[in-house]
C-alpha cells in the first residue's frame, strides 16, 4: 500500500519539531553548556516560530534546482569569454575585494552556525541554523567557483584564502568574524542574524549584485541571485530571533541593546570596504554610498527600529556618527588603499575626470573641498613618474582593526583619536564606538592580532615591504599596486582591441 | 570584568607589550590636516633615540613627499603628547620626552593646512 503523502504542515511537524526528544540519562544544562553563559533567559523554546517551515528534503530540492541553474550558466560564461563583457578591467577589481574580503566569511558563517544550533535546546532553532550553516557552505562554494573563471584571466585572486589570514585588510573582516563566533550563541546570533543579515545585508548584497549587473558580471549577478533566496529567509530568521530573545524575559532587553549597539557598529565599520567598492570601483555606478545609507539605513533601519521600539529597543548607540559619516567613508578608505596599494592583492587608481564631477555630484559638501585636490595631485604625481605609496605603515584601530582614517565629526580633515588605559597599557580607537566596544570587554581585544604590530614584532616574514608582500603570497608588480601600470590593464587593452580576432591569451602572457 | 566567550579559559595575554617589540617602542605620529596621509603613522623606536633624530631623520621619510614638508618651520610646530599640549626637548631622548609605549604625537602646522589648504 502506498504512503499517505502528508500536507505541507504535517511534513513541518513530522521533519522538524517530531525530530525532538528529552534527554532522560543526562542533564538539559550538561547537553546545552552555553545556554546560561550569557545571562539571557529562556523560558519556552517551542514559541521559536520559524517563519519559512522548510523542511529539510524540500530544502535540498529548491537548492538542488538552483545549484543547475547556477552551474549552467557558469558553463556558457567560460564557454563566451564572458570576462570580456565587462565595462572595464577595474571592476574586476571589486570582485577581488569580494572574494578576498567576503567568501571567506561566509565559510566563518557556516562554521557559526553549526556551532550555535548544536546549542540551543529548542528543535525550530536547532533546524534553522542547521539549514544556515548548509547555505553558507554553499555560497562560500558558489562564489569561488563563479570568481574562479576570473582568475584564469586577472592577477590577484589566486590567494585568497592564504590572504586572509594574513593581509592587513583582511583582519578587518577576519577579525569581526572571530569576534562574533567566539562570543555565546545568542550574540552570535545578535550579531549575524540580526545586526548583520537583517541591518545591514542589503548593503553588501545590493551593491556587490547591483554593481555586477551595471558593469555586465553576469557571472556574478547568478551567484547573487542563487544566495537570495537564501538571505531573504536568513533576514527574516534575523528578525525573529531578536523578537524571541525579549519576548522570553525582560531581563534580556539590557543585554540585548548592548549587542545591538556594538554589533551595529563593528558592521558599519566593515562595509567601509563596501562604501570605497560602490564609490570608486565600479566604472558604471550604481548609486553612491551616501544614497544607499540613507535608502537602507536611515530610512529602512529607521522604520525597523521603530516596529521594535515596543519591546524596549532603541536605535543603535552612535547611529547619528554613521549619518555624518557618510559624506566621508568611500573617500578616506579609497585614499587607504592608494596609499597602500603596494601591499594589497588588488588595484587602485585616482578617478577619472568624468568620476570626480559624478563624486562632486553625489558629495556636494565634502568631494572638491577635502579629496578632490588630493587626487588631482596624486595624478599629477603619477604622471611625473612618481606614484604615490606611503612608505610608513599605519596606526591601527585596536577594536577594528582598520588604519585611524575616520574623522573627527566637527572638523572632517582632522583623525579622530580615541584612546584607553587597561593593565598598564594604552590602546587606541577611531571613533566612540570602538572605545566603547573595547571599554565593555577589553580581555577581548588585548589580544587583537593588529597587522603592523605584527609586522614590528617579526611575525610577518620579515621587515621590509617585499618580504611582508612575499609573505602574503603576492607577486610584487603583478598582483598589487596602480591599476594603469598594471599587467591587467595591459592584457584588457590587447584583448578588447583585438579579441574578436585572436584567442585570449592566458592572464600572465603580456606582451 | 571576565570576557563572555564560549571557552572558560579565553583569558590571553596583551600581544602588543613594549617587550614583544625588541628593544623598540612603538610611537605614532599623525600630521594634523595632511590626510593625503591617510592615517597617523606608526615607527618602531628605540627609547633612547634623540627628538630631533624623529624630526630629522624618521618624519622626512615618512613626509617629505608632502609639497608642504620643506616648508615646515620646526620652531612653530604645535605638538600634542596623549591629546596634551607639549614642548619637545630636541635634545633629549625620546623617553625623557615622555614619548612612551603606544604613544601618540600629532603635530599641527600652523599656515600649512594640506594641498590647496584642503586638508589633504
Amino acid at each position: 500500500m502506498a504512503a499517505k503523502k502528508m500536507n505541507l504542515r504535517e511534513k513541518y511537524t513530522r521533519m522538524t519539531r517530531d525530530l525532538a526528544w528529552d534527554f532522560s540519562y543526562q542533564r538539559d544544562e550538561d547537553v546545552y553548556k552555553q545556554m546560561t553563559m550569557e545571562g539571557i533567559k529562556i523560558e519556552d523554546w517551542d514559541k521559536w516560530e520559524d517563519p519559512f517551515r522548510l523542511t529539510m528534503d524540500a530544502y535540498w530540492k529548491y537548492q538542488g534546482e538552483k545549484e543547475r541553474k547556477l552551474y549552467a550558466i557558469i558553463d556558457a560564461f567560460a564557454q563566451n569569454n564572458g570576462h570580456l563583457n565587462v565595462t572595464d578591467a577595474r571592476y574586476v577589481n571589486a570582485l577581488k575585494l569580494f572574494l578576498t574580503g567576503v567568501s571567506p566569511l561566509e565559510y566563518m558563517a557556516h562554521r557559526g552556525f553549526a556551532m550555535v544550533g548544536r546549542q540551543f535546546p529548542g528543535v525550530g532553532a536547532q533546524v534553522a541554523c542547521q539549514m544556515q550553516a548548509v547555505d553558507e557552505l554553499r555560497h562560500v562554494q558558489t562564489q569561488v567557483h563563479t570568481i574562479s573563471q576570473y582568475n584564469k584571466y586577472f592577477n590577484g585572486f589566486q590567494e585568497f584564502r592564504h590572504q586572509h589570514d594574513r593581509v592587513w585588510y583582511l583582519s578587518v573582516p577576519k577579525s569581526f568574524f572571530d569576534d562574533a563566533v567566539s562570543a555565546g550563541p545568542f550574540e552570535f546570533l545578535t550579531a549575524i542574524s540580526f545586526s548583520f543579515e537583517y541591518v545591514l545585508t542589503n548593503l553588501l548584497f545590493m551593491p556587490f549584485m547591483s554593481g555586477a549587473a551595471y558593469n555586465g558580471d553576469m557571472a556574478t549577478v547568478t551567484f547573487g541571485f542563487s544566495a537570495q533566496s537564501d538571505e531573504a529567509r536568513h533576514m527574516t530568521l534575523g528578525l525573529e530571533v531578536i523578537k524571541f530573545i525579549l519576548e522570553q524575559h525582560p531581563d534580556n532587553l539590557p543585554i540585548v541593546q548592548k549587542w545591538i549597539d556594538k554589533w551595529f557598529w563593528r558592521g558599519y565599520r566593515l562595509l567601509t570596504l563596501v562604501a570605497m567598492m560602490m564609490d570608486y570601483m565600479l566604472p558604471k555606478r550604481v548609486m553612491s554610498w551616501r544614497e544607499a545609507w540613507e535608502m537602507y539605513f536611515e530610512q529602512n533601519g529607521g522604520a525597523l527600529f521603530e516596529d521594535l521600539a515596543r519591546y524596549g529597543i532603541r536605535k543603535p548607540k552612535y547611529w547619528e556618527q554613521s549619518v555624518v559619516e557618510k559624506d566621508v567613508i568611500s573617500h578616506a578608505a579609497w585614499g587607504t588603499f592608494y596609499n597602500y596599494a603596494h601591499a594589497a592583492p588588488f588595484h587602485t587608481w585616482t578617478p577619472n575626470d568624468e568620476e570626480m564631477e559624478w563624486l562632486s555630484a553625489k558629495y556636494p559638501d565634502t568631494f572638491d573641498k577635502y579629496f578632490r585636490p588630493r587626487y588631482e595631485h596624486w595624478a599629477e604625481q603619477e604622471k611625473k613618474g612618481e606614484r604615490f605609496y606611503n612608505p610608513s605603515l599605519p596606526m591601527l584601530c585596536t577594536t577594528c582593526q582598520i588604519p585611524m582614517v575616520f574623522p573627527e565629526l566637527d572638523d572632517l580633515a582632522l583623525t579622530c583619536y580615541r584612546s584607553s588605559e587597561y593593565e598598564g597599557d594604552t590602546y587606541h580607537f577611531c571613533s566612540d564606538g570602538c572605545k566603547d566596544i573595547f571599554d565593555n570587554e577589553p580581555e577581548k581585544y588585548v589580544q587583537s592580532w593588529l597587522p603592523v604590530h605584527q609586522i614590528y614584532q617579526g611575525n610577518c616574514g620579515g621587515a621590509t615591504v617585499e618580504d611582508v608582500v612575499k609573505w602574503y603570497h603576492m607577486e610584487d608588480g603583478v598582483d598589487n599596486r596602480e591599476y594603469l601600470h598594471s599587467p591587467d590593464r595591459r592584457n584588457w587593452d590587447k584583448w578588447t582591441k583585438k579579441a574578436t580576432e585572436e584567442e585570449v591569451p592566458p592572464k600572465t602572457a603580456v606582451g | 570584568m571576565p570576557v563572555n566567550a564560549i571557552r572558560e579559559d579565553y583569558r590571553f595575554p596583551a600581544k602588543d607589550v613594549e617587550a614583544n617589540f625588541h628593544g623598540n617602542r612603538v610611537v605614532y605620529v599623525g600630521w594634523d590636516h595632511h590626510m593625503m596621509f591617510c592615517a597617523p603613522v606608526a615607527f618602531p623606536l628605540p627609547p633612547d633615540m634623540p627628538f630631533s633624530a624623529l624630526v630629522g631623520e624618521v618624519l622626512p621619510n615618512a613626509y617629505g613627499m608632502h609639497p608642504d614638508f620643506p616648508q615646515i618651520d620646526w620652531d612653530k610646530v604645535e605638538w600634542k603628547l596623549n591629546g596634551k599640549p607639549f614642548t619637545p626637548d630636541m635634545d633629549a631622548s625620546l623617553d625623557a620626552n615622555g614619548v612612551k609605549h603606544k604613544s601618540a604625537l600629532r603635530m599641527r602646522t600652523p599656515g600649512l593646512e594640506g594641498i590647496g589648504g584642503s586638508g589633504s
